[in-house]
Order: structure tokens, then sequence, then C-alpha cells
């Protein structure tokens, strides 16, 4: 089967159209026309992925790429629209579409209540089309195209309860962090061109492949690289964005805050590679950081309330796993892990989301309860959610997470990768408890929610945070007055998504069993092409061989530790519902400590916030005023009193104006005889 | 070869502003007058671009048409535009009906004086922009002064408009005085006023053997430039000028004739001062980005906001040009063009907002987007523009400027460069908090009284012409490039060393100097008086 390169343009050009159409016209058309134009645009993309997944399965190998045009060129220097597709982009395309198509799909039935239908839906297919470049971009720039453009419509999405101060500060937050991110990645790119002059992944690759630079100015371009990724997936320092992402609507928080676009951090370091394996030390930074996140995001994660926010916490802590696999050079099991979080996570904000649909808005765990009788087939999809992410053999985060934990153990270059590995594990521990705590609070136990006023809130739906003055209010069509009242179960347009999601999340993971298990390890060996030259790779692998004992050995530790987690969460929220408050209320300092999130916010807004209004109103200001303006003010007093003594010179006194004259006539002849040089050269 | 074309694009607008003059101020006669007249000139504009040759060697001029006028000082009727030039009088042309849409009902008295100073200001900068003769340069430069200053003191928007007038006239009239005498010292040293004469005789150092004469007048040139542009430490007029400034006139304020003049005089006939004084002038560049933006983040006043980012995106060109890397030139002088446009479109939106509320304070204002749903998409989009979202107009000049500038042949260039790169932040930061305050959250004092009304017609003509270009300018590039990128490549080369001074005779010798002096002034030695019998 022939596939023609140029439809590689349409993947990401089909959901612009999207945008532009239902951007434009969407506040006149009907519903359905907008929801059938933003699901087309997202659904055709996916058909042409589907394409091209068959031409690769046919000839067993997949290169593709199309260049349309140049963007930038200047002599010297030029960049193209250029995309490309291999292994790693087709992986990343099966996700970004599949997974967003199934959250367009899950989005109709979710947003069907609100008011700005059609601007939720042109923004989310704005969101495809960057994304979309991204992962196709062929060089660094376009690339950054689709990583500032995700960040755009990130930043639109969350601030889409607009009239909600909360809401548009959270977008501004989030799009203000990702641009310090962003200047990393600038300069990185400014480096690069100042080194290879080319922003073009082949030539700059190949040109480093060919040198033998270690080090050096390439650890400076990786960890400028290491900043940008930071800011966009979440990582320390600057993941303080993510949880406040919380603000817009759910279906956002599934598609853009877990499964897609926090990953674009994560793929852009597999993406280069070549240049981190040059810089041990980079690499070192990227795991480091990673095992920091992991365990810092899981600690708050275990105490928070909201249930959308437990849930972004453990995105943060999840993509700490994937840097963590970066950095231990395992790129493949870091795409792994991205692809099986994408299932599993979707799949949790989309069943927190049908929760929340449920109860009309209401997001703290503490009113739900008892909720699996009422709405069973959420509970039950959210249940294996929660079985995939905290890796109890077979669902899918069982293998992918276990293999970070494995390479990173095995990993010979770390000096401290046993710690690392130590922190993955405690982590893992964590992960289970407060996913089991997640799902036993909601789902388990006492009805703790107002089912009456869930009935009376209905009229105003709000998904985010209801707060009633703020509520956008809601059109009460045909479709409202349809709906069932009270705690329901969602419509079959979001539960078809859940339930596609939770079979992935069963089997997603088994395209990667590892060949310690008897498997294949199908997935790692796809990537092969791409990763290939990390050069550990068959090292690894080699290693792997011998060790199969060991692998097994550590799989069954990770199993034990999950079972604790799971053990600890039923014993303090199923079976003595209190216990955990009465730990918590023992260790006050410590819980309050966690509770407020180690204080991060209060002292980057002290130090970075406050510090630079107050340097600016003081320092610049005053410069500004008293500098500047002053100087001119100074100046034209100076030129006042200088006329006014001017003026004076003209007194009408014959004796004085002899007396200007003979000096003005010395200072003639002064110049006369001892300045001629200046004059005259 | 003799065009006349840009004689007529000049002379368009000064034959529409006598028209005007005459015709009786009843009505809409002076809008549909103005109006015409700039879109007439617009076209004639267009005539360039269509008819441009590429590929001619650095330094040259097209559409030129050089008769001598004066012979005595030898000024010449001479015209001429190369890329730059031709892209900024296409600018000009294409902002000018923009600006009359913009006035259209804001100015309902004095209509006349209103329009005519108008268009004077358009020839003015028109002129200024195809001008290769230095006196005529210098008329029209002085000439841009004249209506500026009295359109910002009659159609001032508060009481303080004498005031800023007045500063914005001193601040940019003391350097051009300097700036005349560096030119007659100029033609006093060579004899001719033509740039082309000029920039040959400065590349062969024919110029003055007097190295610091030579760098005097250099700086003469560079700060009346700065003042205009205006460079940090120079912008003291910048804030106030564009707090009182009509609309139409706040759009062709700042940066384009200041910028030009740099790139167009000081660096043809003073290339090697200029790349002396260039670690300097980076250096400001990277300080007024990160000065104008964090001022701009404290500030409550749209415009006042709207001045301070001004500053900042000026100095990224400055930063640019001054790199001497064909990136960071090219990327710069792009950015002229993108400021123009985007800037553009911030104003025009200000004043749309400003004709709806009366206010420019944030804090009364808020909560508008769901009010005015075009209003808050086209200032999104401008914002993004202005922030420099890759896909939109100024992210590729910022990216070649500061990719240039961390590639540029200076000390601490990295330094700068990181400094200038937090520019993309903080310029994110009060753009979005701008947003923020004004579009949404709760209804604001003076919104929750207003009747909404989303843009009219008039507006929306106004804004979808530089919407397009922002999104046109992002994506396809080269179009503007490819002619553009050979006065990048002829002004990143490195001037020559200065050779040993030899005295040679100049052919241009000007008629009118005393023997005397001219015999000094071609460095030859006069003949020898005795002193006593001298005097």
């Amino acid at each position: 089967m022939t596939f023609n390169p140029l439809l590689l343009w349409y993947i990401p050009l089909l959901p612009f159209a999207g945008f532009l159409i239902n951007g434009t016209l969407g506040r006149r058309l009907p519903r359905p026309a907008v929801t059938v134009i933003a699901l087309l645009a997202t659904g055709l993309p996916a058909s042409i992925v589907l394409m091209l997944w068959r031409r690769m399965t046919e000839s067993g190998t997949l290169s593709i790429s199309s260049t349309i045009g140049q963007w930038i060129h200047v002599t010297g220097f030029h960049v193209d629209f250029t995309f490309s597709v291999d292994h790693l982009t087709m992986i990343m395309l099966a996700v970004v579409t599949g997974v967003g198509f199934l959250i367009h799909l899950y989005s109709a039935g979710y947003m069907a209540h609100e008011d700005g239908y059609w601007r939720f839906f042109a923004y989310l297919n704005l969101f495809m089309f960057f994304m979309l470049v991204l992962v196709l971009a062929a060089n660094f720039l376009l690339l950054f195209v689709g990583w500032e453009g995700v960040g755009l419509a990130s930043y639109l999405l969350i601030g889409f309860y607009f009239k909600k101060d909360s809401a548009a500060n959270a977008g501004k937050k989030a799009f203000i962090v990702n641009r310090i991110g962003d200047f990393g990645f600038l300069l990185a790119m400014f480096l690069i061109i100042l080194h290879y002059g080319s922003l073009s992944f082949d030539q700059v690759f190949a040109a480093i492949g060919a040198s033998d630079v270690h080090g050096g100015f390439l650890t400076a371009i990786a960890l400028l690289l290491v900043v940008g990724a930071t800011g966009k997936s979440a990582q320390i320092p600057l993941y303080i964005w993510l949880p406040d992402a919380m603000e817009g609507p759910t279906p956002v928080s599934a598609l853009i805050h877990a499964a897609t676009m926090v990953t674009a951090g994560i793929y852009m370091v597999a993406r280069c590679h070549t240049l981190f394996d040059r810089s041990p030390y980079a690499l070192a930074v990227v795991a480091v950081i990673g095992a920091a996140t992991a365990i810092m995001a899981a600690c708050i994660g275990m105490v928070q309330h909201d249930i959308k926010r437990v849930l972004a916490y453990s995105t943060i802590s999840q993509l700490g796993y994937m840097f963590l696999a970066c950095g231990v050079a395992a790129y493949s099991a870091a795409i792994f892990h991205l692809v099986t979080h994408a299932f599993f996570k979707a799949l949790l904000f989309l069943a927190a989301g049908s929760v929340i649909h449920a109860l009309s808005g209401e997001q703290d765990m503490r009113h739900m309860g008892g909720l699996w009788k009422k709405i069973p087939w959420t509970s039950g999809t959210m249940l294996v959610g929660v079985l995939a992410i905290a890796g109890i053999p077979p669902f899918a985060g069982f293998f992918s997470k276990d293999e970070i934990l494995y390479r990173t153990f095995a990993d010979t270059d770390n000096p401290i990768a046993k710690l690392l590995w130590l922190v993955g594990l405690i982590t893992a521990g964590m992960t289970s408890f407060y996913m089991f705590r997640l799902w036993y609070k909601t789902f388990w136990g006492d009805r703790r929610f107002d089912e009456h006023a869930a009935l009376q809130d209905h009229g105003a739906t709000v998904h985010a945070k209801a707060t009633s003055t703020l509520v956008m209010e809601a059109e009460h069509d045909d479709a409202q007055a349809a709906h069932p009242h009270g705690v329901h179960e969602s419509p079959a347009i979001m539960l078809l998504p859940l339930v596609v999601l939770a079979l992935l999340s069963v089997v997603g993971g088994w395209v990667g069993v590892p060949t310690a298990m008897h498997g294949s390890n199908e997935f790692e060996r796809f990537l092969e092409p791409v990763f290939q030259s990390a050069g550990s790779l068959e090292a690894v692998s080699a290693a792997a061989h011998e060790s199969h004992g060991l692998e097994i050995g550590l799989a069954c530790v990770s199993v034990a530790t999950a079972l604790i987690g799971w053990f600890f969460a039923w014993l303090f929220y199923a079976k003595k519902p209190g216990a955990a408050a009465a730990i918590a209320a023992k260790a006050n300092p410590l819980y309050n400590l966690v509770a407020n999130k180690f204080y991060v916010d209060e002292i980057y807004n002290a130090v970075f916030v406050t510090g630079l209004l107050f340097a600016t109103r003081v320092l610049l200001k005053g410069f500004d005023q008293i500098g500047i303006d002053g100087s001119t003010k100074f100046v034209g007093w100076m030129a006042m009193n200088l006329s006014d003594d001017t003026r004076r010179m003209q007194s009408g006194n014959i004796r004085s104006y002899a007396g200007w004259l003979a000096l003005g006539a010395a200072v003639v002849m002064a110049v006369m005889i001892f300045g001629r040089g200046i004059w005259v050269h | 070869m003799d065009h006349s074309i840009l004689s007529l694009i000049v002379l368009t607008p000064l034959v529409g502003a006598l028209v005007l003059a005459l015709l009786p101020d009843k009505g809409k006669t002076m809008q549909w007058g103005a109006l015409i007249v700039t879109l007439l000139t617009f076209l004639f504009t267009l005539h360039l671009p269509f008819r441009y040759q590429d590929g001619l060697p650095a330094g040259s001029f097209q559409f030129v048409q050089d008769s001598s006028w004066i012979p005595n000082p030898a000024i010449r009727y001479h015209v001429g535009v190369d890329a730059l030039g031709m892209w900024l009088v296409v600018l000009t042309g294409f902002l000018a009906p923009l600006g009359v849409l913009a006035s259209w009902t804001k100015i309902d008295s004095r209509k006349k004086t209103f329009y005519v100073l108008f268009l004077l200001q358009q020839v003015a900068m028109l002129g200024l922009f195809v001008a290769l003769d230095l006196i005529i340069y210098y008329a029209f430069w002085e000439m841009t002064l004249v209506p500026m200053t009295i359109l910002i003191a009659t159609f001032g928007r508060t009481k303080d408009r004498r005031k800023a007038a007045i500063k914005y006239f001193v601040y940019a009239f003391v350097p051009s005085a300097l700036l005349l005498v560096g030119m007659l010292w100029l033609y006093f040293k060579t004899g001719t006023f033509q740039l082309p004469d000029l920039a040959k005789a400065a590349a062969e150092h024919h110029i003055s053997g007097n190295g610091p004469a030579l760098w005097l007048c250099s700086l003469a040139f560079l700060v009346a430039f700065a003042v205009k542009v205006p460079i940090f430490p120079l912008h003291g007029w910048l804030k106030d000028a564009i707090c009182e400034a009509p609309t139409a006139a706040v759009m062709v304020l700042a940066g384009k004739t200041g910028l030009y003049s740099i790139l167009r005089f000081s660096f043809a006939i003073f290339p090697e001062q200029s790349h002396r004084v260039a670690p300097l002038m980076i250096a400001l560049g990277a300080i007024g980005i990160v000065f104008g933006s964090l001022i701009a983040i404290t500030r409550k006043d749209m415009k006042e906001l709207a001045a301070y980012s001004t500053l900042g995106h000026l100095s990224f060109v400055t930063l640019g040009i001054f790199t001497f890397t064909i990136s960071g030139l090219d990327g710069g002088i792009y950015q002229i063009l993108n400021h123009g446009i985007s800037g553009g479109a911030l104003f025009l939106l200000l004043g749309f907002l400003y004709e709806r509320y009366g206010t420019y304070d944030m804090r009364d204002l808020g909560g508008l987007a769901a009010q005015l749903p075009w209003m808050v998409t086209l200032y999104v989009v401008t914002t993004l523009s202005l922030i420099g979202l890759p896909m939109l107009n100024s992210f590729v000049g910022e990216f070649l400027i500061l990719s240039g500038s961390m590639q540029a042949n200076n000390p601490h260039h990295i330094l700068w460069t990181v400094m200038a790169t937090t520019g993309v932040i903080l310029s994110a930061g009060y753009m979005l908090l701008m947003i923020q305050r004004v579009f949404y959250g709760s209804l604001g004092v003076v919104s929750e009284r207003t009747t909404p009304h989303d843009l009219n017609f008039r507006e929306h003509v106004a804004m979808w012409p530089l919407v397009a270009l922002m999104l046109l300018m992002g994506v396809a590039s080269p179009y503007w490039m490819k002619t553009l990128d050979a006065n990048g490549v002829s002004m990143a080369t490195v001037p020559s060393p200065v050779l040993p001074v030899v005295a040679t005779k100049s052919p241009l010798t000007p008629s009118f100097v005393d023997p005397e002096l001219k015999a000094g002034a071609l460095h030859e030695k006069a003949t020898p008086a005795p002193e006593g019998r001298r005097y």
C-alpha cells in the first residue's frame, strides 16, 4: 500500500480546519454540527494514522518525511516546514489521535450542558493541531511551534470558565511557567545554531554522532532542554502550574494535563537522546529530577481531598518516573510508560469526570463515598485504572513501571542508581496507597454527599468547583430536561470511551512483556531503530539475559510494595474510616507541611513574584522617574536658568557690553592661536 | 533610468492635504477625503514590491530619481529605495488608511486640522524613507516632528497634552540640530550630500582621517536617531507622548523612523564606529528589553503599559541590528515591520476600547470577554503576536534576533542573550495580565455601567488586514526575507580595517569654500602665511 507523504500534512491541518470553522462560525451553528465538525477533525487524522500504521506493518519499517516549503530563510541559516515519521513518532501519533478522539467523544457528552460549547471544541481542535505538529516536526523550531502552541491551547482551556478568577489565574500561571521552560528551550536552540548552524534533527544529530564531543557545550544544551522539559512536563522546579490547571474542564485535564501535552517533555528528551547520551551529567540531572519529582508529588497526592488534584499530583509523579527512565537512558521504557500512562490516566480522569458529572460539580472526596452502586460502570472502569496505575499485574502499568524500575536498578553509569531505584519503589507503594484511597473514598463506605443538593444544583451545571455566583449560565434546552436528575450514571457517549480506555489499560502493557517473563518485549524492539544509537541498549539487553532472575525478583518486590500500599489504603479508608485522620492529627506538623504542598507556591510567590515586583517598583520605577524624567526636567531647568543669566547680559549698560566684547575677543583670539588644530585637519 | 513612482507616492498625500485644506469641513468629507488619499497612496506603494528586482548588488537602490536641484551647495533631488526602504514605505502606506478608520468617529472637532496634519505626517515619513540626499532627508526628518507635535498638543487625551508635546519636540529637536551639524561637517569633508557616495567614501576611509572628529560626527547621527527610536535610556518622551497622542498618531510614533535612519545612515556612513559602539548598544538593547517589560508589568494604565512594551519591543530591534550578524540584522529589520503591524493593532484595539469605556485604567474594566467576543478574540491574537507565539509574525523576528545575538562576536554575548531572552517570559507576563484584568473575571466599575457593543464594521475592516498579516508574516516569512536578506548580508560585513591615512584628493570639490579651508579639508598644507601678516 502506498502512502502519499503529503497526507502527513492533513494530520495536523484537519484539526486546524476544525478550529477555524468552529472558532469563527461555531457560535451560530447548532450543537450537533459543532460536535460533528470537531469529531471529524480528530477522527480523520486518526484514520490517516491508521493507514500509516498499516503501511508500516506491511513494509516492516517506516521512515517518511515531507517538506512543503521554507519557513525562515536567511543567508546561512534556514528552517523548513518538514514533517517526518519514524517509529517513535508513530507511537506518539497513535496515542495522540486515538486518545484524543476518545476524549473528544466523551466531551460531547460531558460538555452538553455548558455554555460556550463551540468555543470548547474549537480550542480542543486547536490543541490537537499543535500537539500533532509537535510530534511530527522534523526540526527543533517546528517542534517548538507545537511546544508553545499546546501551551497556548492549555492556557485557553484552563481559563475556559474565564469568569472565575481562579480559572483565569490558573491559565495565566500555566502559560507563564511554561514560558520559563520555553526560555530554556530557546537558549538551547540558539546554542545549537551557534555550534551546528542548523536546527534539523537529522543534521544536528548526525553532526553530534560524527563528532567525538562529550559533555562541554552539549551538557549546556542538554540542561537547557531539560529546563524546557521540566516546564512542559511539570517536573521540579516548574511543576507548580499543573495542579492549578485542574481548573479547566475535566476532559481537558484528561487530554492535555495527563495523556498528551505533559508528555511532550519526555518525547523531546527521547527525541534528543543522541545529545543526552553524550552528556552523562545531564542524564544524571534528569534522573534525579525525575525521582525527586516522583516521590514529592506522591507525598502531596496522599493528602489531597480534591479528586482531580489527587490525579494531578499522580500525573506529576508518573511523569517523574518517565523522567527517571530517560535519565538512565532507558528511553523506550520511558515511552512505554508514556503510552500506558496515557491509557490509564486518561481513563482515571474521565472516570473522575463522570463522578463529578454525576454529583453535579462536586470534586471533594470528603463529600463522596458509597457511589459504586449508583454509578457501577464508572466505578468499575475506574477500578481498572487504579489497578493499572498501582502496578498490579497483569494490568498495563505493571509492565511499564517495572521496566523503569528494573532499568534504573541495572544502570551502571549512574553511581546512585540503587538509591534512585529505592525512591522509585517507595513511590510505587505510595502510588498504590493514594490511588486506592481515592477509589475507596469515592465509591466505598458511607454516602457523604447531599443527594438533594445535587438535584437542586443541576439546573446550573458547572463541572468545575461550583461557586454559585460565578457559574456559567446553563442553557435550559431539551437535552437538559430529558436528563435524569440526582446522582446518575453518565450517558453512553461518555461511557464508551471509558470502556475502551479500560480495555487498553488492561491489555496495553502486554506488548512490552519483558523476556524474563517469557514475553518478547515487542515494544522495545519496535523502538530499537530510533534508539539504536543509544549504545547502551544492546549492552543492557545483553545484561538482561543474564539477570532474568534479578528482573523477576525486582518485579516481585514492586508487586509486594504495591500490595502493601493497597493494604494500608484498605485499612484506613475501607476497614476503619477515621484512622487516617487520627494519624494525621498525631503527626500534625508533618501533615500540614505536606497538605500545604511543602509551601512551594508560597515560597515562589514571595521570592520571584513579590521580589521581582518590589524590585521593579522601587528600583526601576525610581530610575525611570528620577533618572530619566528628572534629568529631562533638570536640563529644562538649567536651560531656563542659563537663559535667565544670558538675559541679564543684555543690561543696557555700555560698560558691561564693552566688558563682554573684550572677553569675547579674548576667547576668539585664544582659539585662533592655540586651537587651530581643532578646526582644520 | 529615472522613475517617478517614489515622487508620486510622496506627493499624493501632500496634494491630498492641500485639497483637504481647501474643502469645507462638513459631514464626513474630511474622513472620506483622507481615506481616499491614503488608500491611493497605499495603492501606489504596492507598485514597489511588484517591480522590485532581487539579486542586485548590495547597496544599490531602485526606483531612483536623481536630478540636480541646487548646484551650490550641491543638493540634489535624489530618491530611491532598497528592500528596507521599500517595505517601510509599503508599511507606512498600509497603516495610514487604518489610522483614518481609527479616527473616524473619535475625532469629531477640528477634523480638518487633524486630517491635514495626519497627511502631512505621512508625507514626512514617506519622504524620509526614500530620500538619499542628506539635506532632503533632513528636511523630511524635521518635518516628521512638526505635525506630530501639533497633533499631540491639539488632540491629546488629557490636560497634560501640551507638556507631552513639548517634551517630545525638545527631545527630538535638540539632537536633530547636532545631526545637521554632523551632516554639514560631512559635506565639508567630502563635498557631497549623496548617501551612496558617502557610503562609498566611508568604505574606502576617504571621509576624514580625523578619528575623533569622525567619532563625534557618528555620535551626532546615532544620538539623534536613538532618541527617535527610542533606545534605552533616551525614552523619556515615549510614555507621555504615547499616552497623549491619538490612536492614528501613536501607530506611527515610535520605532520605524529612528531605526531606519540608524540602518541607512549610521551603518553606511560610519561602519567602523558603528561596530565599535555595538557592544554598548547590545547592552542597552538587552537592558531596554528587561527594563521596559518589568515596568510594563507594574502599570495599571493600558496605554502606559503599551508604551513600555513598545520600548521593550524596539529594544529587541536595537539588540538585533547591532549584533552585526546576518540573523540579527535580518531579524531586526523584519521586527521593525512586525512592530509596525502588531503594535499598530494593539493601539487600534486600545483606541476602540477607549471609545467605548472612556478609560485606559485596567482596574475599572474587567469581564469584557463575555460582552465583546470579537474584541477579545482579536485582542488575544494581537497579544499572541506581540509575545512572539510561533507561526505569528514577531516570533520570526525575535527568534532571528536572539539567535543572532548568541552568534555575535561581542564580549559577554551569552550574558546579553540570556538577559534578552527573559523578555519572552516577561512579555507574556504583562500582556496576559492585561488580558485577564480587562477581559476576564467579573465586570469592573466602568464596564458594568456601559452598554456593550462589539466591534462594528469599520473596526473589523481596520483590524482584519492586520491580523491576516500577522499570520502571513509568521508563516511565509521568506517572501519578505528574500528581499531584506541583501540588506542584512551587506551590513553584516565587517568593515575593512583602517588603512594608514594617505592624503587623497577628493574628486568632488565643493566650490563655495574658502580656498584655504578647502586646502585644509583636503588635507593639504595651506600656503604658509606668516602669522603676523595674516592678522
